[in-house]
């Protein structure tokens, strides 16, 4: 009798916790960049153009790996091909026009020089990536190395 | 044995006793009809996505890798499917490409490719046999729809026009030599020269 009436208060109080668990259910909304709350599924946002091409771009710093200035959607990129080298490998680079792919590329990481690219920079993507005209959701406070530079020798002026 | 085949040789060639010529032409006329509508019914059935991707074996590779490509999936809505480059257009080709497509009929009862390890071993294969397939017919399957003629050079980025006004323009390479892997993913490409 005595875990019969046991049983039947936990189950109220099962049931109960449910109710009230269900009623805040949705979470205080945080704003995040997105604007939405963590159980709403936001509109996605339309997917952002890749620039036209127009060229190498500049580097913001000396070892940024320069950004591809082209397409690369669908571009096969694996154990079995590399869509990529297709164009810029050593080979290939001085009859399709695009640069070379750079020669740290060959090396390994003990700056063993290699016939052909180091596989652990096969993966062009890893690091390059293309630009595309989508709105940043946070500003972007970089600054270039002139910039700064130029910054400190105002400082050292003053 | 020879009874039986001197009695059938005898029914065939003696003239009908109870069925009126009429008849046999009439009867001849209609069977031939359904005959040959329903070859080029079932022809036209394996001519269809539906029929190729009834296989796991071309629904969970080849086709996965279609749907990803231009040619599948693009803002204008027009789709090139499996028939449309892997099957000529005109008759006497296609009857041709039929019969071939019995091998691939043993290839599915014995299940060569019925593993995803079984056919990326055979994918460098099962490519080269396409890449010749086009090389010979001069991308005939591409030509249906590309136009050479009708191609505007001055809307193809400048090394599409360098490519195409010189090598396919003078016939000494045809659109599978540069354009492979477009509707596929590449096989290990160790050895073959792409263009």
């Amino acid at each position: 009798m005595k875990s019969f009436i046991a049983s039947i208060v936990i189950l109220v109080t099962a049931v109960l916790g449910m109710a009230v668990a269900s009623e805040i259910s949705d979470p205080p909304r945080p704003e995040g960049v997105r604007g939405a709350a963590f159980s709403e599924t936001p509109e996605a946002p339309p997917i952002a153009g890749v620039t036209e091409r127009r060229g190498r771009m500049e580097r913001n710093y000396p070892e940024q790996p320069p950004v591809i200035p082209h397409k690369v959607e669908g571009y096969q990129l694996d154990k079995r091909f590399n869509r990529c080298l297709d164009c810029h490998s050593r080979n290939a680079s001085p009859e399709s026009g695009a640069p070379m792919v750079s020669v740290t590329h060959f090396m390994d990481r003990d700056k063993q020089v290699l016939a052909a690219v180091s596989p652990d920079r096969y993966f062009c993507t890893q690091c390059h990536v293309p630009q595309t005209d989508a709105e940043p959701l946070v500003e972007n406070q970089f600054r270039t190395v002139d910039e700064v530079l130029r910054d400190l020798a105002d400082q050292r002026k003053q | 044995m020879k009874d039986w085949f001197r009695y059938y040789w005898r029914l065939l060639w003696r003239p009908s006793v109870h069925i009126s010529l009429g008849i046999l032409v009439l009867g001849g006329f209609i069977a031939g009809i359904i005959f040959w509508g329903g070859f080029n019914t079932a022809m036209e059935y394996t001519n269809t996505e539906k029929f190729c991707v009834s296989c796991h074996e071309m629904r969970d590779n080849v086709f996965e890798e279609l749907k990803q490509t231009v040619h599948y999936n693009n803002r204008s809505g027009v789709r090139a499917t499996c028939s449309d480059c892997h099957v000529p257009h005109d008759w006497t080709h296609k009857i041709g490409r039929k019969m071939e497509a019995s091998k691939e009929v043993w290839g599915w009862v014995f299940g060569t490719i019925n593993t995803p390890e079984k056919f990326e071993a055979k994918r460098r294969e099962l490519a080269e046999r396409e890449w010749q397939r086009l090389e010979a017919n001069d991308s005939l399957e591409c030509r249906n729809c590309h136009e050479f003629d009708s191609m505007d050079f001055t809307r193809q980025s400048p090394r599409a026009v360098e490519a195409h006004s010189t090598a396919l323009a003078g016939e000494e390479a045809t659109c599978i030599d540069c354009h492979k892997g477009i509707a596929h993913e590449l096989p290990d490409m160790s050895g073959v020269h792409n263009r």
